[in-house]
């Protein structure tokens, strides 16, 4: 029996992982491209960013507060959530307060982690994505495969197809189409809401910024028409100044999707002041835990640098053929083999197959903008998975070769012996090849060839 | 990724073959040592190695993967310098096994061995400085970088020394940055997924229209042609090791 990730990749249909593979690949094309004309040693500046966001994480504790202190400064209410539920709660608090009962909602993770939008909803508050990715996810009841391009798994037949059937207009694929409509759906919908809920890609300690990030314009449009601007904040998101912004914004877009900069960078001090003409009149920071403190005392600290540009995913040769979805989590592919398990806490289990997911060829490593060390938080979390006695199904047991491999005299026999009988001994090679002939041809085993011409050559000599 | 730091290695090399080499790949292993000899190194061989704990390590199973990764740091105590013909291998030496012995009482060792362990073309070009290789070659070759020297100082020593053989040609590939699929206990659990990474790569190289596929590890070769083999296209592939020695041999016949 093989993993579950491997057996959801198996059940993807050709042309849905076509869709997957050729994005992400195109995905990483570009962003090497971008990266290394503008920079001469682009691993100069990761190296950077990951040392900014490690010493940030250090001494998140100070950094916190002083963001709350500014934000609450710069006149914003700040809340703190524990976890998942406590996030919904003060959201909708907020919105009951103000009688708020439609909301636009700007690409969030957190927000899909915290599972909001079905909150709300069951709350009778109407919650449409703007984004235009999550609104096509919204649409057709799927969910993101993807933290930066939510619809990757899609090829633009299938939007169609979706919008067709919401009633967005009759079947038309064109992409310009596509986009018309869904703009005009939106317009109303922006100019209907009475809130509107975002995430934070940074936020500055030292002046309270928010910093957020779109292409399509839709967090402006979000925050312009309405009067209530709640952010949803994972306390990961701090870096100490205004300074540090740039070095993060060139790496972010870079990495990301394989731009310079994105479209429209917004950076939100706190709500609308006296001598501003719009912009929403109340502001309030939530910033979310959902297991990242535990995560943060973990030995796989080093996650939490992660500034989702999704890099990792499109140079991961297992995201590539897996798709999103396998990674059952709203973080998949590398990161989200690291992050899934350590933020599910109690659940850790249940997600203990995530890290093994991975050939641990370190491409996510590599490209990450923040230097997570991906590839040794893997290894990390699956000895964590192996003491806590989670086994992997049909994964061979270690302990006799481990026997014989400590062994010389036992190790010299196996190779002797499986030589003379033309087998492979069992216990000698890593167990792993046992399993191998379905897709392999085993090399010619010629066990201790190498020891005996060593031997003999040096007694000649 | 870290890297140890090393000072320029003696000539004194114990050869750490690796298991795949003891088991199927001896020539590999011959290859190695008539290369490093031909360096004017004094190769020696210690008996009584075994593997450097890999499978277990990647496995998760740390707690079957120590004992051998210690019964490794005491097979190599004494040696000046350990060179393997394997990225991976060299890699669980310089970087794993102090992930493995974290918070360790064994942690020193491992760093120490650490400093002293090198991958062969690592340790031509950066621990020698050898920047030329002579002999020659007519050959079109593919490279397959092992993932194992991603990010690592060592990443383009084999690159180098290939392209530095006269008459050879470095011929590049599409996606050549992504790994083949093999990963050890991964290609066992995931075989679905590893098979198409590895269907992809042997397509990618067979479009380009090459002699040979050369990779610094024995893992990747042993994965890529035995899919190539079962799939009815086998394609012709050669450790880094091999290559060198036969470019050698190549100056020897034209001499
Ligand atoms: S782990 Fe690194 S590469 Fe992956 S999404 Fe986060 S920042 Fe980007």
């Amino acid at each position: 029996m093989s993993e579950p990730v491997d057996r959801f990749a198996l059940l993807q249909t050709r042309e849905r992982r076509d869709s997957v593979r050729l994005g992400s690949k195109a995905g990483h094309e570009k962003r090497t491209a971008t990266l290394f004309d503008d920079f001469q040693d682009p691993n100069k500046l990761r190296t950077l960013a990951g040392n900014i966001k490690q010493h940030t994480l250090d001494h998140l504790d100070g950094y916190l507060e002083q963001a709350a202190e500014r934000l609450e400064a710069n006149g914003a209410h700040v809340h703190f959530a524990n976890d998942a539920e406590r996030a919904c709660e003060i959201v909708l608090g907020v919105l009951k307060r103000r009688g708020a009962k439609r909301l636009v909602k700007a690409k969030t993770m957190v927000s899909e982690e915290v599972a909001l939008t079905p909150f709300l909803e069951h709350h009778g508050i109407e919650c449409v994505e703007t984004d235009l990715g999550e609104f096509v996810v919204q649409l057709s009841r799927d969910t993101p495969s993807h933290i930066v391009k939510p619809i990757i798994h899609k090829n633009r037949k299938e939007i169609a197809r979706t919008f067709e059937l919401e009633g967005l207009g009759p079947y038309d694929d064109t992409p310009e189409v596509i986009t018309r409509r869904a703009r005009e759906f939106l317009r109303k919908k922006y100019l209907a809401a009475d809130a509107a809920v975002t995430g934070a890609n940074f936020v500055s300690a030292e002046s309270g910024r928010v910093v957020l990030v779109t292409n399509e314009g839709n967090s402006r449009f979000s925050l312009a028409a309405t009067r209530c601007h709640i952010a949803l904040v994972g306390i990961e998101k701090l870096v100490p100044s205004d300074r540090e912004l740039g070095v993060f914004l060139n790496l972010l877009a870079r990495s990301g999707t394989g731009q310079q900069l994105t479209v429209y960078t917004e950076f939100i001090s706190g709500p609308r002041a006296a001598t501003q003409a719009d912009g929403p009149e109340e502001m309030h920071v939530v910033f979310l835990d959902n297991g990242r403190t535990a995560a943060l005392a973990s030995d796989c600290r080093e996650i939490l640098r992660c500034i989702r540009c999704g890099a990792c995913l499109n140079v991961c040769p297992v995201y590539r053929q897996a798709s999103g979805h396998a990674y059952r989590s709203v973080y998949p592919g590398p990161v989200g083999a690291v992050l899934t398990p350590l933020l599910a806490g109690e659940r850790f289990s249940e997600f203990a197959d995530l890290p093994r997911a991975s050939s641990l060829c370190g491409a996510c490593h590599e490209v990450c903008p923040v230097d997570i060390p991906i590839e040794d938080l893997l290894l990390r979390l699956r000895a964590r998975g192996k003491r806590e006695g989670i086994e992997s199904p049909g994964a061979p047991s270690m302990g006799g070769w481990s026997q014989v491999a400590r062994e010389p005299l036992a190790w010299k026999a196996a190779l002797m012996s499986g030589r003379l009988l033309r087998y492979v001994p069992e216990r000698l090679l890593p167990p792993s090849l046992q399993a191998w002939n379905q897709h392999h041809e085993l090399p010619a085993f010629r066990g201790g060839a190498f020891r005996s011409w060593f031997r003999t050559r040096k007694s000649k000599s | 990724m870290s890297e140890p730091t090393r000072s320029q290695p003696p000539r004194q090399v114990s050869l750490m073959a690796t298991c795949l080499a003891d088991a199927f790949f001896d020539d590999v292993a011959v290859a190695t040592v008539l290369v490093l000899e031909h360096l004017g190194c004094q190769v020696s061989f210690p008996e009584a190695q075994t593997c450097c704990a890999q499978p277990a390590f990647n496995a998760g199973d740390w707690l079957a993967a120590r004992p051998v990764a210690r019964h490794t740091l005491s097979v190599f105590r004494d040696a000046a310098a350990v060179v393997a013909p394997s990225g991976s291998c060299a890699r669980m030496l310089s970087h794993g096994s102090l992930l493995l012995f974290e918070g360790e009482p064994d942690l020193a060792a491992a760093e120490e061995l650490a400093t002293r362990s090198w991958e062969l073309s690592d340790f031509i070009v950066n621990g020698l400085g050898v920047r030329k290789w002579p002999g020659r070659l007519s050959q079109r070759v593919l490279f397959h970088a092992s993932c194992h020297s991603r990010g690592t100082r060592y990443a383009t020593a084999a690159r180098t020394l290939l392209a530095s053989i006269a008459g050879l040609e470095l011929v590049e590939f599409r996606e050549a940055e992504q790994c083949c699929g093999f990963g050890g206990t991964f290609s066992v659990n995931f075989p679905g997924v590893s098979h198409e990474m590895g269907a992809l790569k042997l397509s990618h190289a067979s479009e380009a229209n090459a002699n040979v596929l050369v990779s610094a590890d024995m893992g990747c070769l042993m994965h890529l042609d035995g899919l190539g083999k079962r799939q009815g296209a086998p394609l012709r592939t050669r450790h880094l090791a091999q290559v060198l020695r036969d470019a050698l041999e190549g100056v020897e016949a034209t001499a």
